[in-house]
């Protein structure tokens, strides 16, 4: 740490004995709420942009810009491997990242529940800030709202991002093509188990984490690779198959996959059996799938597994052809099924 | 993963396929009891590697789609209620009554919860004295004991604040039902084996003679499933109509004693309406004295509520073996997941729900 950067600890910096959990009064717009921007965000987040103290961010660039915003509402708000301001960097900066934009500027909204613990505010704060480092972004602008008691989750956060593309044309779900390969960057379900088993109070013999990573660093390998990315898509919400149908929705294309050859993990598997989810619809935070052509497959693969967030990618399938958007998966019975669209929550089964 | 890739081995899955072929010299009719056993047929696409003359058949054995519609209604009118905090697990929520469902009931105001077994609903109601917590009891033997014993636990602990709405039914009722319909097309039957687990395969016996049918106790994976067709086809070929026990790693002659111990404490058998089937003697259970003082109906005196079906959904004839998905005009247009018109469209482990998940073309 340099000299001028501020002292940074894991102790929140306001007066625990004053504000030991957020008030209303600090989202009224007087001194409470200069205090709070003060000193939990600009403490956290520290640039040179926030210390302008200004309505807005006025950022350096040229060129055209990848713009992305996104809402994340979990409960709970720190699980094994992350929390909601982790969630909240990473998604929105993996969001240009599927863009083929290196993510640079993030402004984050934050709408507080009143009782709130002050403590549990920094250390989301903190999660934030180590995530923007991470993912290479910084947080210049933001806006803090406090709702009454009873009106909110602990804390809602909505980020907004820019990046610069860095490859163009950029990857779109328009340009995949028939004979591309499909690469997936590593094992599936970890992040919604391990927030499941948080919420539900389910124990599990092993301890498992959210994949919850930055995307960036995985792309850029790719881009220096010079590999022409034709789709990039994470898989949040709806996991796998929610990001092959679209892809094969928005190209028109029908879709291959090979269930055998998609890893997850025992403890995922286990849980999912368990509770009659399929790891296939299970959401990730670090994980995203590739369409590439052919040709440029193996190169591909190698870029990704030298960067440790996609050091499992795999190939799973390919882009087979033209006609109605349908995913089909080969089972590893090796019958052929179609591989749907999640219709709402998966929800647990009787038995 | 242990225990798991064992029984999902493709290879071994090829071998099972052979055999089956070479057993069948005529077409054969076999039903799946259980609707763990369609989701898993359907999944893996197991029916796909069966020879054509092997017609696999989906059972009533989905606790989801035969709770009757008339205990839905009364489910949604004890769920709105402003004292009652109501429990189930998670795939009952999406079942449409009359009107609405569960998740609408929640969306309204309802306090409606998920849990993963009746006793999280007994330790919500001593954590919260002032409200009256209600869990959904459905389905097969399976689901009955633990439902049994959070009723028990109840009483122990004197909760007044507690209560089961109970849709609870019995296997082998049904299997005669379908048996001694004259429209009966089911030549074999694949038992359901958690369902075994419990209750064991001796009740089995007397349908397999009388009805002159092959029963199977199968499980629930691939290679489980493949065995249990290959032990009914040659039952079949050989003329011989016994029970067989496929499931035997889970599944004794006697079932599990002291499940069975605590069912016959807190339960008694009674008539029950099933969905799509209509009422069948002595096919379900009910909650015997002292423990019918924890039944949801009684206590919020809903025992009168009278519904309609819908006359257009086939799903009683699906859950009887006797129609396909395919067959309904409605399926998968104007009846999906989203907006189910019957029972077997809403659970994953119904057959329409599964036919259209997995076999859309």
């Amino acid at each position: 740490m340099s000299e001028h950067e501020p002292e940074f600890s894991l102790q929140c910096p306001l007066p625990i004995r004053e504000y030991p959990n957020v008030t209303l009064a600090h989202g009224g717009g007087g001194r409470l709420t200069r205090d709070l921007i003060g000193k939990v965000f600009h403490a956290a987040f520290g640039n040179e942009f926030l210390a302008e103290g200004h309505d807005g961010a006025r950022v350096p660039g040229a060129g055209p810009l990848a713009l992305t915003t996104d809402a994340f509402v979990v409960r709970p708000l720190e699980f094994p491997g992350g929390d909601i301001g982790r969630l909240a960097v990473y998604g929105t900066a993996n969001d240009l990242a599927m863009c083929a934009a290196e993510p640079a500027w993030l402004s984050a909204a934050f709408i507080l529940e009143e009782g709130l613990p002050m403590a549990t505010l920094w250390r989301i704060a903190c999660g934030m800030r180590e995530a923007a480092k991470l993912a290479g972004v910084q947080i210049v602008a933001g806006d803090t709202k406090v709702v009454d008691r009873g009106k909110g989750d602990g804390i809602y956060i909505a980020t907004s991002g820019a990046g610069i593309p860095r490859q163009d044309p950029g990857p779109s779900p328009r340009r995949a093509r028939p004979g591309d390969a499909i690469l997936l960057s590593g094992d599936l379900g970890r992040h919604a188990i391990a927030v499941m088993a948080v919420r539900e109070g389910l124990a599990f013999e092993t301890a498992l984490e959210s994949d919850c990573a930055p995307l960036w660093p995985a792309v850029r390998r790719l881009i220096e690779a010079g590999v022409e990315l034709h789709v990039l898509r994470d898989l949040t919400r709806g996991g796998l198959t929610a990001g092959l149908n679209e892809i094969a929705e928005t190209a028109g294309l029908r879709l291959e996959v090979d269930e055998s050859a998609i890893p997850v993990r025992d403890e995922v598997r286990g849980a999912c059996e368990l509770l009659g989810l399929d790891p296939n619809y299970a959401a990730n935070e670090g994980r995203f799938i590739a369409c590439v052509p052919e040709a440029q497959a193996e190169r591909a693969l190698e870029a990704l597994r030298a960067e440790p967030v996609s050091a499992g990618a795999l190939r799973i399938g390919r882009v087979a052809g033209t006609g109605r958007g349908r995913v089909d998966l080969l089972t590893r019975l090796g019958a052929r099924r179609v591989l749907d669209l999640p219709n709402g929550e998966q929800l647990p089964r009787i038995c | 993963m242990k225990y798991l890739d064992e029984f999902r081995d493709p290879e071994a899955a090829r071998r099972y396929a052979t055999a089956i072929a070479r057993h069948a010299t005529r077409p054969w009719t076999i039903m799946e009891v259980c609707g763990g056993q369609t989701h898993s047929i359907v999944r893996h696409g197991i029916d796909t590697l069966l020879p054509e003359t092997i017609e696999l058949v989906h059972g009533p054995g989905c606790p989801v789609c035969v709770t009757p519609l008339e205990q839905l209604d009364k489910a949604l009118a004890i769920a709105a209620r402003p004292e009652v905090t109501f429990c189930s697990f998670g795939d009952m929520l999406r079942v449409p009554g009359s009107r609405g469902d569960l998740f609408s009931v929640k969306a309204g105001g309802g306090d409606v919860r998920v849990v993963y077994s009746p006793l999280d609903a007994v330790t919500l109601a001593r954590a919260n004295p002032r409200r009256q917590v209600v869990f959904f009891a459905v389905g097969f033997e399976t689901t009955a004991p633990a439902n049994a014993l959070a009723v028990r636990q109840a009483h122990a602990l004197g909760l007044r604040n507690f209560s089961v709405l109970i849709s609870q039914v019995l296997v082998p009722p049904a299997m005669e039902a379908i048996l001694a319909s004259p429209r009966n097309r089911v030549q074999a039957f694949l038992a359901p084996g958690h369902v075994c687990t419990v209750m064991g395969w001796e009740e089995y016996a007397p349908l397999a003679a009388r009805y002159r049918a092959p029963i199977v106790v199968t499980g629930f994976e691939p290679l489980d499933i493949l065995q249990g067709v290959l032990m009914a086809v040659r039952q079949l070929e050989e003329g011989r109509c016994e029970v067989e026990n496929q499931y035997s790693r889970s599944v004794t002659q006697a079932g599990n004693a002291e499940a069975q111990r605590l069912l016959r404490e807190v339960f008694q058998v009674v008539p029950r309406a099933w969905r799509g089937i209509g009422t069948l003697p002595r096919s379900g259970l009910g909650l015997r004295p002292p423990f019918d003082a924890y039944d949801a109906e009684a206590r919020f005196e809903v025992a009168a509520l009278r519904t309609e079906e819908s006359t257009e959904c086939i799903s009683g004839q699906i859950l009887q073996g006797l129609r396909k998905p395919a067959d309904c005009p409605a399926f998968g247009t104007r009846c999906t997941p989203e907006r189910p018109f019957g029972a077997t469209m809403v659970s994953a482990e119904g057959a329409c729900a599964a036919y259209y998940r997995y076999r859309r073309a």
